[in-house]
């Protein structure tokens, strides 16, 4: 007989393992339908709102201070300013890049808010405030409405952006 | 009602009112539109239904649930279809918009504040519901077993019918007189007319609920204003008071529960003071179709009232913006003058496990 | 028209990486009987009940007020469930509040928890989303760059965020519920720790605990136990939109405005001068200095320097985070809650070793989001 056998032995429970597995669709919606649109062109496609006048890039749907939908469009380039940033050196769960990585926040050319993207082709110790970065786009045949369409951002030689450019945008 | 007679009756301290109250079209599933784009239009004809911005709103508050939309923080951006800016004092439960209302209106009573905006969402489309709340119950007990809420609903059917309570009929004629009366509902997702004896023809999901006994799988949000003070005479000639307003819970061991009856729901009700006067109209918050016998029981609802005009919860069931709902349609059977008095209802959790209650009366 | 509320119970678990010695509501039940023993009360005393945690992923747990009405004695009660990202335990325990302060209910116990460990909190933030870039590696990733704007606008040396995190550590050691004890803690050992999202190191980070807050919150005519209440002066929640053009994510508007309404209720115009105590919600280090700008107790860009004199130390003019804050332990839905409550035991002069001599009023804040949601109150030893 086990040495092990009541409960006073073995000791509380202390792990239930429950698996829990659920999928959803999710729904862009009308903007950033727009958007994603645009990606599969290979080109950024911000939306003006009526009210403020700014372009927001991507839109989902409103502007955000206004509560109106934002509905003009506006082609951006593909060129912007790192605003600010952190270099990611932790693993995690569903982490699909190498790291240490630079996340950054970038500000498009016409835009008026940043978002976050990849930056890569520089050392991670090279990553400044007010870099010039440019988009990187995976071949055209492989172009789909999804940010997988950007493979990442890298430094597009442009001299650094002056701080007071961008210093309202962090 | 007598058992629950015992607690002392809470007196409203300030008067609030429903000054106005919007709802989307209810849909099987809206792939059209994100969650602030499924608001955004909502809020905006909150607004405009009475001329007011959100710069005549003093605090807002919201209901929704991460679950259903499958990501953390999903009331974050939903926000975004407001437009608070400047900053606005703002809160949210991941409860039913019911209770956000409640929230709302417990502030409104310290008479700091004047009006309010309360709106949920629910999309029900994005997941499996069967799955997704089966996670609201016992983490260690339950969840594992993964018992869907149609299961759960059907047992709480089964002992109706073993104690004499309830019959397949009484199931199938209240589905067939909700979706009748959804024929008059605009914003209602499944209307028709169908007599009993067909509806008894239906195969059974789970035994003893066929599919007519079963709310519908719905994508919709609500929006509500309310008003105190002199706010509430400038945005309605005519307008619709809360007079009472409570809620309470159960345990959530099913089997420590009589099922057949909702004592939650009758002690809100005393304490709501549902039983003051006569009521006209119940907008009551019961998915499953056997659950409003339950609910008019232990509301002390004669036959005379009307129960669900709107089709209730079997016509259009927005998990999250469903119990705010009746209180919107509720408020707008007193502000047409079709009824006085009315109580609404809103319920949370499997089998009725938590319910709330709220009694409108017009002037 | 509205009526007096004071906390009249406290009670918080040990908060760990792991409590694998309770269950949730095991958990939760632990704070809750400690709150009500402060208060000299049972559960039967308490009218109605509201909770507050983070997002539901974080335990797999949907809408959990429904399995834990039971274990808090909430059956036949009202229930409510409030939900504000990081901020929730102080919404909870405002909303707690307004229950009293509306005149609707006279003792209403507030709870708010997280068991991390039952799930995994860094994938309930980063869970993939298709419309965004998978590079957010948890909240570390996001408040980071905001910190090096911080850094970049005020001019602040890069030892200040270190500061903080030596400075919170040893106030942890004051303060038995604390997850983290380091005696050994100093700059050197912070500095060594491994940089996580530059320029933010491991022990500038908040860690990941299991644990729960809870209070007893009161009317003025139905006051018990035997520390006296702490009197609410003023109370303010405040949401701006996560992300607009031109928005100030190092010193949101939202906490300005909070900070200026509920300072407004108290009758507060100099926070450094007559607040005796604070605790912030101060996940990453740096958002010390930040928060104090933001806060007012110093003009825009001075923050640092504050820190770096010592003025926010157990010993300084302003002891900040005396308990050892978010950066000791963190059960991030009742961080948030344990920042009020600790403001509560300070008033009362129950804080034991962490005791500010004399601390006749004090400051909670909490924020959430995107640093877009606060709440906050100033409780006070005297009756407002
Ligand atoms: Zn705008």
């Amino acid at each position: 007989m086990s040495a092990r056998t009541t409960t006073e032995e073995l000791g509380p429970v202390t792990t239930l393992a429950t698996p829990i597995r659920l999928d959803f669709e999710f729904t862009p919606g009308v903007a950033q339908s727009r958007f994603l649109r645009g990606l599969e062109k290979g080109k950024f496609v911000g939306q003006r709102c009526p009210t403020c006048g700014k372009v927001y890039v991507p839109s989902r749907g409103s502007c955000p201070t206004d509560g109106v939908p934002t509905t003009e469009d506006v082609d951006l380039g593909n060129v912007g300013t790192v605003t600010t940033y952190c270099v990611v050196n932790v693993p995690f769960a569903g982490q699909s890049i190498e790291i240490p990585y630079i996340c950054a926040q970038v500000l498009l050319d016409g835009a008026n808010i940043s978002f976050m993207g990849l930056i890569q082709e520089i050392p991670t110790d090279e990553i400044r405030m007010g870099m010039r970065v440019e988009a990187v786009w995976v071949e055209p045949e492989e172009l789909t409405p999804s940010l997988a369409s950007v493979r990442y951002f890298r430094p597009s030689g442009e001299p650094d952006a002056d701080y007071e450019t961008y210093k309202d945008y962090l | 009602m007598s058992a629950a007679a015992a607690t002392a009756k809470r007196a409203v301290r300030r008067p609030v009112s429903i000054a106005s109250f919007a709802q989307s079209e209810n849909v099987r599933q809206d792939d059209q539109h994100n969650e602030v784009e499924m608001l955004m239009p909502v809020v905006a004809e909150v607004f405009a239904n009475i001329g007011i911005t959100k710069n005549d709103i003093d605090f807002i508050c919201s209901g929704s649930s991460d679950y259903l939309i499958g990501g953390p923080f999903s009331f974050v951006t939903a926000l975004d279809a407001v437009g608070v800016w400047p900053p606005m004092p703002e809160s949210h439960t991941e409860m039913d918009g019911a209770w956000a209302l409640y929230e709302a209106w417990a502030l409104l009573q310290e008479g700091e504040i004047d009006a309010a905006l309360v709106y949920s969402f629910g999309r029900s489309s994005p997941g499996n519901l069967n799955e997704i709340l089966a996670l609201q119950l016992d983490p260690y007990y339950l969840a594992p077993l993964w018992p869907d809420p149609v299961s759960l609903a059907a047992l709480q059917a089964r002992a109706l019918i073993d104690a004499g309570k309830g019959s397949e009929e009484d199931f199938a004629a209240i589905a067939s007189r909700s979706r009748k009366d959804a024929l008059s509902n605009p914003n209602a997702q499944v209307a028709h007319d169908i007599p009993v004896e067909t509806l008894l023809r239906d195969e059974y999901v789970v035994s003893p609920l066929r599919r007519h006994a079963l709310p519908p799988i719905t994508d919709g949000a609500a929006a509500m204003v309310l008003a105190a003070g002199d706010k509430a005479r400038e945005w309605s000639d005519k307008p619709v008071w809360i007079s009472g307003f409570d809620h309470r819970i159960e345990t959530h061991s099913l089997g420590a529960r009589d099922l057949t009856s909702s004592p939650s729901t009758a002690k809100a009700a005393d304490v709501a003071g549902v039983a003051d006067g006569p009521i006209d109209v119940a907008e009551l918050h019961a998915p499953f179709a056997h659950q409003e016998m339950i609910l008019k029981e232990a509301l002390g609802l004669d036959d005379g009232v009307t129960i669900n005009p709107s089709g209730g919860a079997l016509a259009a069931n927005p998990i999250m913006s469903a119990g705010l709902i009746r209180i919107g349609e509720a408020a707008a059977r007193i502000a047409s003058g079709q009824a006085a008095r009315a109580v609404a209802h809103a319920t949370s959790g499997p089998c009725l496990q938590q319910n709330l209650v709220c009694v409108l009366e017009g002037e | 028209m509205a009526e007096y509320c004071a906390v009249i119970g406290v009670g918080q678990t040990h908060h760990k990486s792991k409590r694998d010695d309770v269950s949730i509501a095991g958990l939760v039940r632990e704070a809750a009987k400690m709150a009500l023993a402060d208060a000299d009360l049972t559960w039967t005393d308490i009218d109605a009940v509201v909770i507050g945690k983070a997002p539901d992923m974080f335990e797999g747990n949907m809408m959990p007020e429904l399995y834990l009405a039971p274990a808090l004695g909430a059956v036949g009660k009202p229930m409510f469930r409030v939900h504000t990202a990081g901020s929730v335990g102080g919404s909870t325990s405002l909303v707690a509040a307004h229950l009293i302060s509306s005149g609707i209910h006279k003792r209403v116990l507030t709870v708010a928890y997280e068991k991390q460990s039952d799930s995994d909190a860094m994938w309930a933030l980063s869970v993939p989303q298709p419309f965004a870039a998978p590079l957010l590696a948890g909240a570390g990733g996001y408040f980071a760059p905001h910190i090096r704007a911080y850094m970049r606008r005020s001019g602040a040396p890069e030892y200040i965020g270190r500061m903080v995190a030596v400075k919170d550590r040893i106030n942890a050691l004051r303060n038995p519920y604390a997850h983290l004890h380091l005696p050994d803690i100093d700059m050197k050992m912070v500095e060594d720790s491994m940089m996580l999202w530059d320029p933010l190191r491991y022990l500038e980070a908040c860690p990941s605990s299991d644990g729960a807050a809870a209070m007893v919150l009161a009317a003025e005519d139905s006051l018990s136990g035997s520390y006296p209440p702490a009197w609410i002066h003023g109370m303010a929640m405040r949401s701006e939109p996560t992300m607009f053009a031109g928005r100030d994510q190092v010193n949101p508007q939202a906490g300005r405005d909070c900070s200026a309404d509920v300072y407004a209720q108290a009758g507060i115009t100099n926070p450094r001068a007559e607040i005796d105590v604070a605790e912030v919600y101060v996940p990453f280090s740096w958002y010390e200095p930040m928060w104090l700008e933001n806060l007012g107790f110093c003009d825009l860009g001075d923050g640092w320097k504050l820190t770096e004199a010592g003025a926010t130390a157990f010993e300084g003019d302003i002891p900040w985070n005396t308990s050892g804050g978010v950066l000791s332990s963190n059960p991030i839905g009742a961080s948030g809650m344990l920042r009020f409550l600790e403001v509560a035991m300070q008033v009362r002069g129950q804080a034991g070793e962490h005791q500010i001599d004399g601390a006749r009023r004090a400051l909670g804040q909490a924020y959430g989001g995107g640093s877009q949601f606060f709440s906050m109150w100033v409780l006070g030893s005297d009756k407002p």
